[in-house]
């Protein structure tokens, strides 16, 4: 047990406590580029704002090189109950980094007694980002998404990073990831202010569709296999996922409305 | 050069014992009890902010009596010992078990190398699938550790307390038991016979056997409220 003398004391962040004990979670020493070796990469994601909050979406492929390596890659998570985090980039990195981003956040939480504010977190994701740098440079570069519901100011919010760690707070929307020109293109369309959280998760479905169908390492609805993307919605309510169910609904919905443009008129 | 006076080892740790039992018996109390949905802590706490009981992880919680800043500091340090091991293994290799042989060892120490012992007794409690299988660790100011079965009560007058406990006819049906009737009885056993603890003075946390990964809540006033007014 890590017993610590007051004054010299990690506080309340977890990425500094696995330092005093010895543990370094970014590889900072990678002697060659790896560049070269073809890793698996997760894609494209998104979130919005709607009226009572945040929808975010991401597809489920993950490829190395041309090969798809996951079909059912899980890259939205919540963080903790009110927010939540989506990655692009090199997934091994990236999933290193949801997994130390969403201990980082309750091991504040435990530590401290109260939640940290939604900027504080986006202000963490935005150090762990940094601290990838290195990395970065070498090819694993990892890009998140970071939204949730500020419960301070009682609306939702969401950011944007690169791979220095600059963080950008977005107002309508953001994408990110190898097909986010596509999906940003259609969510910037049919963005609305105040939207409904039905069509908030209709118009990410639609922008993840599009970027599938344009970009090859972004994957689409697989009703084969019933593997449809992730869509959640963040509210004051929480973190809530949408059912598969629903978005197999929605998925109908949209091949009829593809179907129907290709009529003669 | 003065020759220190030589003192007896039973001495010295008879000393130690005695200042430590005085700092715990000026404390109030809380007791942990098992019921049919989980595990209740109910202490008294006239603070609303410097709690007594908080989530240490997914399944275990961490409850303190006597001195504030020296309890506190041992549970930020199973908070820290219970994230660090779950990153490098896994969620479910965190047990209480583990956790109060690390207290019992910091305590150990401390009581029997540092000038002052700390003056905390202190609970880690884990909620299992079934009650058979949950935890009550007690831990002493002096590193011993207790492995208590349906309740236990920390803190001073703590004799008085497991006495008044045990009259109660509910402890043979704790299986079945409602929160409010536990929280009744851990209260009137609590207040005694002289008083009642008023509402805010209790402070209420519990441990669901739900099955959700995080199973520590704390009450708020009103549900404290609810529960004690009916």
């Amino acid at each position: 047990m890590p017993f610590f003398t007051p004054g010299d004391h990690p506080g309340a962040s977890f990425a500094e406590l696995l330092k005093r004990v010895g543990i370094d979670p970014f590889q900072k020493h990678l002697t060659e580029s790896t560049a070269q070796v073809h890793l698996p990469h997760a894609t494209t994601c998104v979130a919005l704002r709607y009226a009572d909050g945040v929808v975010m979406a991401g597809d489920r492929r993950a490829t190395s090189g041309n090969v798809i390596s996951h079909r059912s890659m899980e890259k939205v998570v919540s963080a903790d109950k009110f927010s939540g985090v989506a990655i692009a980039g090199t997934a091994g990195p990236a999933m290193e980094m949801i997994k130390l981003f969403q201990l980082q956040l309750e091991h504040y939480e435990k530590v401290e007694g109260q939640l940290l504010s939604l900027e504080g977190k986006a202000n963490q994701l935005s150090m762990m980002v940094r601290g990838n740098l290195p990395a970065a440079m070498q090819g694993l570069v990892v890009v998140p998404i970071f939204a949730g519901y500020d419960l301070q100011k009682g609306y939702g919010r969401l950011w944007d990073y690169d791979p220095t760690g600059g963080r950008y707070e977005e107002r309508e929307f953001v994408a990110t990831g190898s097909g986010s020109v596509h999906a940003g293109a259609v969510i910037k369309v049919g963005w609305r202010t105040s939207m409904p959280q039905e069509a908030a998760v209709r118009l990410a479905l639609k922008s993840l569709w599009e970027a599938a169908d344009s970009d090859s390492a972004t994957g689409g609805p697989d009703t084969l296999r019933g593997i449809y993307p992730i869509v959640a919605s963040i509210s004051a309510r929480g973190w809530e996922r949408i059912e598969d169910a629903t978005l197999s609904h929605f998925v109908d919905e949209l091949v009829a409305e593809y179907h129907e443009r290709n009529q003669e008129v | 050069m003065s020759m220190p006076f030589y003192v007896a080892p039973e001495q010295i740790m008879k000393d130690r014992a005695d200042y430590a039992r005085k700092g715990i018996a000026r404390g109030r109390a809380l007791i942990a009890i098992q019921y049919s949905a989980g595990i209740a802590i109910v202490a008294e706490n006239p603070s609303n902010t410097l709690r007594k009981i908080s989530e240490i992880y997914d399944r275990i919680a961490f409850a303190g009596v006597g001195k504030y800043n020296e309890f506190d500091q041992l549970r930020v340090s199973g908070v820290r010992a219970a994230d660090l091991k779950g990153y490098q293994y896994s969620r479910i290799d965190v047990d209480a078990r583990s956790l109060a042989n690390q207290y019992a060892q910091i305590l150990g120490q401390i009581f029997t190398h540092e000038m002052k012992p700390l003056e905390v007794e202190i609970l880690v409690a884990e909620v299992a699938d079934i009650a058979a299988n949950d935890q009550l660790f007690h831990i002493f100011y002096d590193g011993t550790v207790l492995d208590e079965r349906r309740f236990c009560v920390l803190g001073g007058d703590s004799d008085a307390i497991y006495a008044r406990m045990k009259e109660s006819s509910l402890l043979t049906k704790l299986d079945t038991a409602q929160l409010s009737d536990v929280v009744q009885l851990c209260r009137s056993a609590l207040s005694g016979p002289d008083r009642q603890l008023a509402v805010e003075e209790c402070e209420i946390a519990i441990l669901h056997r739900s099955g959700d990964r995080r199973a520590f809540t704390r009450l708020d006033d009103a549900e404290v409220n609810a529960l004690i007014q009916g």
